[in-house]
């Protein structure tokens, strides 16, 4: 019985210990609170937040809601009535699916002139651009020096026979980074030529998984996966990734980006205000902020894709390893969601099956 | 009067379930009902669905029976012998259990993959230009990780029964002229055969609506229900589609439940013995081969894997530059002290320790939710009854619900107080109680079934108050389900089984959301970094494990 006492004693104490420093974190009550809705992947230095949050005597919480998908289903079931007051993080793909469902109002922000206008794809500016970052088929440099193997100048090219089995994809109804790179290949040849480029693809032995992490880690040779394939679709701001995130000092980013014309597709994020917000002001405010020097300076670092505000300075690193692509590809976004459905099925049948 | 009582003990359990599965599931079909109506289900393709659900049950079918097929035997050794690293074994026999998958996926790739150590083994030893094993994208794969997540389902319940079992049952047969084999097949098989039908059941739900394997593991030719479901809702922003996929996941769930109902009927009540009564040495050669088989294949299946990603989260492994075969590899624990540093300054850095503290917080509300409801629900189920009877079914159904279309419920219902998804601190414990409660039925229920009447009446005539027979007799003997119980409970919280993950965003992060963070950015760092993280939960998740089956063993045997 005793023995029985001290079990359910220590159950108890272990819950002390555990449970009640989580709650504490509450702060004083008068201060406002500002929520912003995002995806997993947004981060934001400490100091950056800081100023914000202090210049204005606000409180900005984040409410992260898994990955793009994830959100935008969020934000749309919670329509009537929002949980948050502003939205970060509906790329492009997703943008008209947003826009037609009526998620956000209309904000002129007067930041929007530092932003060159290719990214601003809703001329009525409920979405506003605030990063970007392009989708790119990453090589292993010394796989390529090793076998004195010449770079593959355009999309076409990777059916060539002294490419076979070299590249990894993403299955595009599984991934992002895939649904982008089927969108480079759309953009390339148009929708009376892809299904054929694919099965030329397939046909020289392309390899298709359903994840990022899988084909970077696990497939791609260049990473610390060390897999078969020294080609993967991932980021054009992966290899700077490499250097920064390396086990050891590296000299060379590992990695480099093939950016021919249509090879990439440029993937921009958008923020908004939410419909139906009861503190537009701050709202305001606060998407001022996300499209200003400071916060755009930070962006690249923080989450690895580039700022769109054309007065930000990026990091030595990013300069130094990333390729930007010339003409990279990019659908109009209603096409996409029109067709995006369409797209991916038939994809899905004939390439798959 | 008896009535009354199963009455007060559904009470609890019931209003759990109505207001935190059936509200939020009954708010999402109607949405997706009335989309329907409005713009109809988009592509529709009736024989997509029929052949995503033959593969469903198929690799459901097969992983179930390759896991019981390795389990059994397990479970056996477990009940009958004692053995040097026993104890050792079963505790890491548990530990898959909790790993996210995206671990699984990188540990068993660590082995069997494109440069998995198998694979390298292999090509040095035939000199091969390519890796003879193809892992990733194959069916394979996805049997492999579901016998690796689900023996220790096997082993604990049904080794658990079976160590209850009453020895001298099998010995008498023995003694009265039957053989080994007869004993077995005549004596012990039946007695168990209610506990291995609920194991089984929950083994093939975990397998039917599993999720993460099969998406990471299982490639793109490979769909099952739930990935499907994923993919309508997440990618294609289908909703009508991804709900009608879920109704049928959910009808199939409940149609195994209810055959299983009737199948597991006629459980026969035993006087349940001291634990351990029946437990001896190896005593001749073929005993001990069988334990030296069976625990060569546990840790071949179960204890490498982990190993290999243990030895990942100290290995540094990266290409010299220009000579890519030379790979550089060394001991290192740089990841570890990384992982106290905020490296990028990002306000969503969490200290290891403190996603630990986060992750064994959930853990403990999940036990503590999960234990009592359960508990509370098995005793009711085990009154007579055609309402106890679709009860049983009813409290299945969170298992093979499609946690996509349950998580976008959550969205749409818990967006207001008193309850909502923002600032409602528990409701991440909640979402994995759903989980573990029917978890918690299964094992529970069996057991409460063994306890004597007589035994009970007996008390009760010798004076004692209901609740007095509930402390002194039912509690002492079901005492180890109950331990088992909380271990598992625990374990799915620890790793936010399957897409438990969809239910609800933990403002606190735990250490698989740590995991992730890391695993998704590029850069060996991250990886390592990941990979140390992970190496962590399983430590984490071990040391607790112990310290129940210490508790466990400290509270309730030493009579």
């Amino acid at each position: 019985m005793d023995t029985r006492r001290l079990a359910f004693g220590l159950v108890c104490l272990m819950l002390l210990l555990t449970g009640c420093k989580p709650a504490v974190q509450s702060d004083n009550q008068d201060q406002e609170t500002l929520t912003v809705m995002t995806h997993d992947s947004f981060s934001i230095s400490e100091n950056v937040i800081a100023v914000f949050e202090k210049e204005n005597n606000v409180k900005v919480s984040f409410l992260k809601s898994g990955d793009t998908g994830q959100l935008i289903n969020r934000a749309i079931l919670s329509k009537e009535a929002p949980m948050a007051e502003v939205l970060y993080g509906i790329d492009n793909t997703f943008l008209s699916r947003a826009l037609d469902e009526d998620l956000f109002e209309e904000y002129t922000s007067p930041v929007l002139a530092e932003i060159p206008r290719e990214f601003q794809l809703d001329p009525q500016n409920r979405a506003l651009p605030v990063d970007y970052g392009d989708v790119c088929i990453n090589y292993d440099k010394a796989y390529f020096k090793e076998k004195d193997l010449a770079l593959p100048q355009t999309l076409q090219d990777l059916t060539k026979p002294e490419y076979a089995g070299l590249l990894v994809v993403e299955n595009p109804t599984t991934s992002s980074p895939g649904t982008a790179f089927l969108l480079a290949t759309i953009a390339e040849f148009g929708e009376e030529g892809y299904l054929d480029y694919w099965i030329q693809l397939k046909q020289n032995g392309v390899v298709i998984v359903n994840d990022w992490e899988t084909a970077y880690y696990t497939n791609f040779s260049g990473s610390s996966g060390k897999g078969s394939q020294p080609m993967v679709v991932s980021y054009a701001s992966s290899p700077p990734a490499e250097v920064i995130y390396a086990s050891e000092p590296l000299e060379d980013a590992p990695t480099a980006s093939l950016t021919g014309k249509n090879m990439c597709y440029r993937q921009i994020e958008f923020v908004g205000i939410l419909k139906g917000t009861k503190n537009r002001e701050m709202a305001e405010k606060f998407v001022d902020f996300l499209l200003g020097k400071t916060f755009q300076e930070d962006v690249p670092l923080q989450m690895f894709v580039y700022p769109v505000n054309q007065n930000a300075t990026l990091p030595e690193e990013f300069v130094k390893y990333t390729q930007i692509p010339e003409s990279p590809a990019i659908l109009d976004p209603a096409l996409v969601m029109e067709n995006r459905d369409n797209w991916l099925q038939i994809w899905n049948e004939t390439v798959l099956k | 009067m008896r009535k009354n009582i199963t009455w007060v003990l559904w009470l609890l359990p019931v209003a759990f379930l109505v207001v935190f599965y059936l509200q939020p599931l009954a708010a999402i079909f109607m949405r997706v009902g009335n989309q329907i109506v409005a713009e109809g289900i988009g592509s529709f393709s009736f024989s997509r669905i029929v052949e995503t659900l033959i593969f469903t049950l198929y690799q459901a079918s097969l992983s179930t029976i390759l896991t019981l097929i390795l389990g059994l035997p397990a479970a056996y050794i477990f009940a009958r012998f004692n053995f040097p690293g026993k104890k050792l074994l079963r505790t890491l026999s548990t530990i898959p259990f909790i790993l996210p998958t995206v671990v699984v996926a990188a540990s068993l790739n660590t082995l069997l993959g494109p440069r998995g150590w198998a694979n390298i083994f292999l090509m040095n030893v035939f000199g091969l230009e390519n890796p003879p094993i193809v892992f990733v994208n194959s069916l394979g794969a996805i049997l492999t990780a579901h016998v690796f997540y689900n023996v220790s389902v096997i082993i604990r319940l049904v080794g658990t029964a079976w160590s209850q079992m009453d020895a001298r049952l099998s010995q008498a047969a023995r003694v009265l002229g039957a053989s080994s084999r007869k004993a077995f097949f005549e004596v012990t098989l039946p007695l168990l055969s209610p506990v291995i039908l609920s194991a089984t059941l929950l083994v093939f739900l975990f397998d039917f609506t599993s999720f993460g394997v099969v998406l990471l593991l299982g490639g793109p030719q490979n769909v099952t229900l739930e990935v499907e479901i994923y993919t309508q809702a997440m990618y294609l922003l289908n909703l009508p589609m991804a709900g009608v996929l879920s109704l049928v996941q959910l009808l199939m769930t409940l149609g195994i439940t209810v055959l299983y109902t009737q199948a597991g009927r006629r459980e026969i009540p035993l006087a349940p013995r001291v634990n351990e009564e029946g437990m001896h040495k190896a005593k001749n050669w073929k005993e001990k081969l069988i334990i030296g088989i069976v625990s060569i294949s546990l840790v071949i299946m179960l204890v490498l894997p982990l190993i290999s990603l243990g030895m990942r989260s100290i290995t540094r492994m990266e290409a010299n530059r220009g000579q890519r075969e030379d790979v550089r590899t060394g001991i290192t624990f740089e990841y570890y002290q990384q992982l106290f540093v905020n490296q990028r300054q990002s306000i969503f850095y969490v200290p290891p320790i403190t996603a630990i503290r986060n992750s064994l917080y959930y853990g403990i509300i999940t036990v503590i939710i999960s234990i009592t409801l359960g508990s509370l629900a098995a005793f009711a189920l085990n009154k007579p009854g055609r309402f106890n009877q679709w009860m049983d079914a009813v409290f299945m159904l969170p298992m093979g619900t499609s946690a996509v279309t349950l998580g976008l419920g959550f969205i749409l219902v818990f967006n207001k107080p008193p309850i909502d998804l923002r600032t409602f601190p528990i409701l991440l414990p909640i979402a994995h109680s759903l989980v573990a409660i029917p978890f918690v039925v299964r094992t529970i229920k069996p057991v409460i079934a063994t306890i004597p009447a007589n035994l009970k009446q007996a008390a009760s005539v010798l004076g004692a108050s209901p609740l007095k027979v509930v402390r002194e007799v039912d509690i002492p003997i079901i005492a180890k389900a109950l331990s088992v119980s909380a271990i598992f409970s625990f374990t799915i919280s620890m790793g936010e089984f399957g897409a438990t993950s969809f239910l609800a965003r933990p403002e606190m992060p735990t250490i698989p959301v740590a995991i992730f963070r890391y695993l998704s950015q590029p850069g060996a760092s991250n990886y390592g970094q990941a990979m140390a993280m992970a190496t962590i939960l399983m430590i984490v998740c071990a040391l607790s494990v112990l310290m129940m089956e210490w508790l466990d063993s400290n509270a309730f045997l030493r009579k």
